[in-house]
C-alpha cells in the first residue's frame, strides 16, 4: 500500500489517522459555538414545524384553570435533550395559567421534576403549591389522589417528555385509547429524544396533538413562547434559562456540519485508495 | 410441578387481563393482577439486589480480569441502599419535626440527593455526551458508500443531519419558499418530508409487526406452549 518510496500517501494518512484528532475536531466544534452563543446571547431564529405548533397550540388553546398532566418520564442521561423541553412547556402552562399536575414514570425522575419547577416557578411566589401545582413524583403501582380528579379522562391535556420505557408510546396505548377516556378524547403532546421521535411520528396528528422532536423540536417551541412573551410585552427580557434549546441549536448546526464533513472525507479516502488498489 | 404452577399463574393472569376488557364483571380483574404483579415485582428487586452481590463476590474472590469493576459496583450499590434507607443526611419533616426518619429519601441535603446530584447526573449525562464523539469517529470509519442503498442511506442522512439545523435554511434559502412546486426541496421541508413520509411509513409497518408478534407470543404463552420466559431449562421452548 505504501507509496513513493515506502512513505504513506496523503490518503493513506488519513485513513490511518488517529480518532483523537476526530474527538478533538467534534470538542471543539461543539465547545467552540457555546462560547459564542455564551458571549454573544445570539441565537439562530427557528421556524417551528406543523407537529410542534400542533403542541403548542395544543397547550396555548386551553382556558385559564385547565388541568394538565405533565409526565417528565427521563432521567439525567437525557437531560441535555429534553430538560429545555420540559422547561419550555411547563412555563407556557404557567404563563396561561393552566393548573399543573407533575408526574414521572422513571424511578430516577423526580429530580427532574424538582428541577424543572424551581427554574419555572422559582420567581413565581404566586403559585401555590397544591392549588395551581403539584408534584405526584414517582409512585411505583399506586395513584395520587386530587380533587376533581377520577381518573386520566379528567384532565385537559396529557404532557409526556420521555427518554424511552415506560414513555410517550406507553401512554398512547395505555391514557389516550378512547376505551379509557370516553367520548370525550384526551388531547396528547409528547416530546422525546430524538432517537425515539421516529417511533411517534405515527401518532400524529390522530393521537398526538403535537410532537416535540429532539432538541430542534425543544427549540422551536422555545422560540413560540419566547415569542407569545414577546408580543404580550415588547420590553419583556427573556432570561437565558428559557432560551437553553435555542441557546444549544449552535452546537447542534457545527456538531452535525463536522459530522457531514468526516462522512465526505471517509469516502473521499474510500474511493481513491479503492481506485489506486484497481489501477495497481 | 414448580413450572407447572408458573405456567398455570401465567396463563390465568394473561386471561383474566384479556377478559377485563371484554367482559363488564370482570374489570376489577385486571386492577387485581396489576397488584400481583407489582407484589412479584417487589419480591423480584430483592431477588435482583441477592444476585448482583452474589455474583459480584464471585467475581472479586476470584480475582479475574476486571474484578474491580466488581468491587466498585458492590461499593456504589451498598453505599446507596445504605444512605437510602437510613436516610443519611435528611432533615425531619415540617410536620414531624421531633423524628429524624420523618423527611423525605431524597430531600435536599440527604445523602442519597447528593449521590444523585453529584454522582449519578454527571455520569449519566457525560456517558451520553461521549457519544457524539464515538458517532463522529465511526462516521468517518464506517459510512462508506459501497453500492447504491448505501449512497441512498447517505443523501438521506445529509438531508436530515443538515435539514434538522440552520445549515438547512442557509443552503438552500435560493430556493423559493412561496412556490409550493419546489418549495419542499429546501432542506428543512425535504428533511420534514422524509420524516413524514419514508420514516412514518416504515415505523407504522414494525409498529404493526411487532402488535402481531407480541399478539402471538401472549397467545402461546396464554395456553402454555411457550415457556421460554421461565428461563433454562424450561423443557418448552418455543413450544
Amino acid at each position: 500500500m505504501a507509496s513513493h518510496g515506502g512513505q504513506p500517501s496523503f490518503l493513506e494518512r488519513l485513513d490511518r489517522m488517529d480518532r483523537r484528532w476526530i474527538f478533538l475536531a467534534m470538542f471543539v466544534a461543539v465547545a467552540a459555538p457555546i462560547l459564542w452563543v455564551g458571549v454573544t446571547g445570539k441565537t439562530f431564529p427557528e421556524a417551528p414545524t406543523p407537529a410542534v405548533q400542533g403542541a403548542f397550540d395544543a397547550v396555548d388553546s386551553l382556558p385559564p384553570g385547565a388541568r394538565v398532566l405533565v409526565s417528565m418520564d427521563f432521567d439525567p442521561a437525557s437531560a441535555g435533550e429534553l430538560q429545555p423541553m420540559a422547561t419550555a412547556i411547563v412555563r407556557h402552562c404557567v404563563l396561561r395559567g393552566h393548573r399543573i399536575c407533575a408526574m414521572t414514570l422513571w424511578p430516577a425522575g423526580g429530580p427532574m421534576i424538582d428541577g424543572t419547577m424551581q427554574d419555572v416557578l422559582g420567581d413565581r411566589p404566586d403559585w401555590k403549591y397544591g392549588e395551581q401545582w403539584v408534584n405526584l413524583g414517582y409512585r411505583a403501582g399506586f395513584e395520587g389522589l386530587m380533587k376533581g380528579i377520577e381518573g386520566i379522562a379528567d384532565f385537559d391535556l396529557l404532557v409526556s417528555v420521555s427518554a424511552g420505557y415506560a414513555g410517550a408510546k406507553e401512554w398512547v396505548q395505555y391514557s389516550v385509547s378512547p376505551t379509557l377516556t370516553g367520548p370525550r378524547p384526551l388531547r396528547f403532546v409528547a416530546g422525546s429524544t430524538g432517537v425515539q421521535t421516529p417511533q411517534l411520528i405515527p401518532y400524529y396528528p390522530n393521537q398526538m396533538a403535537g410532537i416535540l422532536g429532539a432538541i430542534k423540536g425543544a427549540a422551536e417551541y422555545e422560540f413560540l413562547v419566547n415569542e407569545a412573551v414577546r408580543k404580550a410585552d415588547p420590553n419583556a427580557v427573556v432570561p437565558a434559562k428559557f432560551q437553553e434549546a435555542q441557546r444549544r441549536m449552535a452546537p447542534q448546526l457545527f456538531g452535525h456540519v463536522l459530522m457531514v464533513a468526516l462522512i465526505v472525507l471517509g469516502n473521499v479516502v474510500f474511493v481513491g485508495l479503492r481506485g489506486r488498489e484497481a489501477r495497481a | 410441578m414448580s413450572r407447572s404452577v408458573a405456567v398455570l399463574v401465567a396463563s390465568v393472569a394473561a386471561i383474566a387481563m384479556v377478559l377485563s376488557k371484554f367482559i363488564v364483571p370482570m374489570e376489577s380483574a385486571e386492577t387485581t393482577v396489576a397488584e400481583w404483579f407489582n407484589a412479584a415485582a417487589a419480591i423480584a428487586f430483592v431477588l435482583g439486589g441477592a444476585s448482583l452481590l452474589k455474583m459480584n463476590l464471585l467475581a472479586i474472590s476470584a480475582r479475574g480480569p476486571g474484578w474491580g469493576y466488581s468491587a466498585v459496583t458492590l461499593l456504589a450499590f451498598l453505599a446507596t441502599l445504605g444512605v437510602g434507607l437510613l436516610k443519611v443526611g435528611v432533615a425531619p419533616s415540617v410536620a414531624y419535626p421531633g423524628h429524624r426518619m420523618s423527611g423525605s429519601t431524597d430531600a435536599e441535603g440527604g445523602a442519597l440527593w447528593w449521590l444523585y446530584e453529584y454522582a449519578m447526573s454527571p455520569i449519566t449525562g457525560t456517558l451520553f455526551a461521549m457519544l457524539a464523539f464515538y458517532v463522529a469517529s465511526a462516521a468517518f470509519r464506517a459510512f462508506r458508500a459501497k453500492n447504491a442503498a448505501a449512497m441512498f442511506l447517505l443523501g438521506t442522512a445529509f438531508i436530515v443531519l443538515l435539514g434538522r439545523t440552520y445549515a438547512g435554511v442557509v443552503v438552500t434559502s435560493w430556493i423559493p419558499a412561496d412556490m409550493p412546486w419546489v418549495s419542499w426541496l429546501r432542506l428543512e421541508n425535504l428533511s420534514a418530508v422524509i420524516m413524514s413520509v419514508f420514516t412514518t411509513a416504515g415505523t407504522r409497518a414494525m409498529i404493526i409487526g411487532i402488535a402481531i408478534g407480541v399478539a402471538a407470543t401472549g397467545i402461546k404463552i396464554m395456553i402454555g406452549l411457550d415457556r421460554s420466559y421461565l428461563g433454562a431449562g424450561s423443557g418448552g421452548g418455543n413450544g
